[in-house]
């Protein structure tokens, strides 16, 4: 285990995709990079089918959603190079209120659930999912429940307004 | 096995029907919903719907400060909420940069065995019951019993205990704790042997189990899979190994794994890990000897609240209560992702940081949830009663599944 720092993947991923990525970032030792939604199945297909670097696991997919930035919707993949024990994050950062990005499906079976739930919550479109629908919250809901502008609580609820409580 | 459909689509005497299996269901613990679309007693399809008891947890959590988010991470996976209560304790000390003492991170380890314990033994009791075995589950319950009592003893709860404080533990274990963990390990060795002698090599039971949901190494990596059942196809993934957390390398324990990835192999899995655990135990108590007795948390005022009477009585203390309290506390804008080895697999926090009260975005890699999706999948094919003991062994815990 841990015959690859976090060095050598960055040498690997530069040399192969250079431009296409952005410069990586080591928080907390866990090897950070940006890249578009042109190029993130790519980026995904050539970490997990290269020979050295086998990231072969998908530790996670998940989303994150910055009103305030132009590019408002992340996408964040955690994946894991089992034999090498090393993590690698990769984002991904949308445009428009229905953003759209490649699914990962082709690549892992596992991304299935995952990419339903980002979609479940955060509205972001992962084309080429077999079976894009909600999957925790009810089919009948409307709005996506993540996004930074729904408040925690219902604003319309009248059952807490300051008069039931003598204010 | 059999695992083909009788009949092919175009074949005229194909009859099938739709079972729906769940949401409340009796064999299925938890609420679980499967539409099976069945040809006889063989499932032919299936569709799983899950949230039933969906809370937002997520969302919850962009709202909380982060000492109140450890209650949430409780009602994840409620067998084993320890885990998820340090699991989540460790994340925001890794995003503070907070070292724990090596005694807090013994403390820490014997109560996530004990946790994990408790967890295996819920999954192999109830296997038992859904193969046609009630005695070795009632044997199991009294010792989950006990160790619920250890729970009560450190930190007053049973089920969601809420264990721990960001920093260490909010008390030092008292000498009865310590005396009910040493007779839990002289009492529950010889019941977990009578359990596996009643099991591992009964005749009627390796029928019922071996062979039946088997998984291939691949085809689990595929999905994702994480904990005892990718284990159990071969894969010797840890998280306490791969990326030691709370001490965990100053430790002497084997990854146990299987080879048929079968319900089986899943079942011979976990009791070997709850050996494991008792080893790991008792290699902890042996360790906090060493250590310099009465510390159970790091020194790190700015997050862990202090004494009550220290706060009536003394300025600084009040003062850090308050800044703790209203969150007035600065931390890093950053993002950082911790994984424990959870009851199921890789229990993972994936925190985003802005520096303010609570989470900007707060996530967790539930290993129910991933597990579970190729339950459906995998069960076509499949006679209805093996998906059901399937189910067990696979441990889904609703709780986790839905967050």
């Amino acid at each position: 285990m841990g015959k690859l720092n976090n060095q050598q993947v960055i040498q690997s991923i530069t040399a192969a995709f250079g431009g296409k990525i952005s410069v990586p970032t080591e928080p907390y030792g866990l090897l950070t990079f940006e890249t578009s939604a042109e190029n993130i199945s790519e980026v995904l297909r050539f970490l997990k089918e290269d020979k050295v670097l086998r990231f072969n696991y998908l530790t996670d997919i998940t989303g994150i959603h910055y009103p305030e930035q132009e590019r408002s919707f992340g996408v964040i993949y955690h994946i894991h190079s089992l034999s090498n024990n090393i993590r690698v994050r990769i984002k991904v950062f949308l445009d428009g209120d229905t953003p759209h990005v490649p699914s990962a499906t082709t690549l892992w079976e596992g991304a299935n659930w995952m990419e339903r739930e980002t979609y479940d919550f955060f509205g972001i479109i992962f084309d080429g999912h077999p079976n894009l629908a909600r999957i925790l919250n009810v089919d009948e809901m409307e709005v996506f429940p993540m996004r930074r502008e729904h408040p925690l609580e219902d604003p319309n609820r009248v059952d807490k307004k300051d008069y039931f409580f003598g204010r | 096995m059999m695992n083909q459909p009788i009949f092919t689509d175009n074949d005229p005497q194909k009859e099938t029907f739709v079972l729906n299996l769940g949401p409340t269901h009796p064999a299925t613990h938890g609420v679980f919903q499967n539409v099976l679309e069945m040809d006889g007693e063989r499932i032919i399809s299936g569709v799983s719907t899950i949230g039933y008891i969906h809370r937002a947890f997520e969302k919850i959590a962009e709202h909380r400060p982060f000492y109140q988010i450890t209650p949430l991470t409780d009602r994840l996976n409620y067998c084993s909420s320890p885990i998820n209560n340090m699991g989540w304790h460790m994340t925001v000390e890794k995003l503070l940069g907070i070292e724990t003492p090596k005694r807090v991170d013994y403390l820490r380890v014997i109560v996530m065995e004990l946790a994990r314990i408790s967890d295996h033994l819920i999954c192999n009791g109830i296997l038992g019951v859904d193969t046609g075995a009630f005695s070795g589950f009632l044997y199991l319950m009294q010792e989950r019993e006990h160790i619920y009592e250890i729970y009560e003893e450190i930190c007053g709860a049973r089920l969601t205990t809420n264990i721990g404080r960001i920093g260490g533990f909010e008390r030092d274990f008292n000498d009865i704790a310590f005396e009910k963990i040493k007779k839990f390990l002289v009492k529950f060795p010889p019941i977990l042997k009578e359990f596996e002698t009643l099991f591992n090599r009964n005749r009627i039971f390796i029928e019922r189990t071996s062979g039946v949901a088997a998984v291939d190494p691949e085809t689990a990596l595929n999905y994702s899979w994480s904990g005892p059942i990718l284990r159990a196809t071969g894969i010797d993934y840890d998280v306490r190994v791969n990326e030691p957390y709370s001490s965990y390398q100053d430790f002497d324990f084997d990854i146990p794994v299987g080879t048929t990835g079968d319900v089986y192999d899943r079942f011979i899995v976990r009791n070997e890990e709850m050996w494991q655990s008792l080893r790991i135990i008792e290699q902890a108590l042996e360790k906090i000897k060493n250590e310099p007795k009465g510390i159970f948390h790091a020194d790190v005022p700015e997050f862990y609240l202090p004494p009550k009477e220290e706060v009536y009585n003394s300025m600084e203390a009040l003062i850090y209560h308050f800044k703790i309290v209203m969150g007035e506390i600065d931390t890093p804008k950053t993002e950082v992702y911790h994984a424990v080895e959870g009851g199921n697999g890789e229990l993972g926090f994936y925190l985003v940081n802005d520096g303010g009260r609570s989470p900007y975005r707060l996530h967790f890699r539930r290993p129910s949830f991933i597990n579970y999706q190729m339950y459906a999948p995998m069960s076509a094919g499949m006679l209805l009663s093996d998906a059901i003991i399937n189910m067990s062994s696979l441990n889904v815990i609703a709780g986790e599944l839905d967050a």
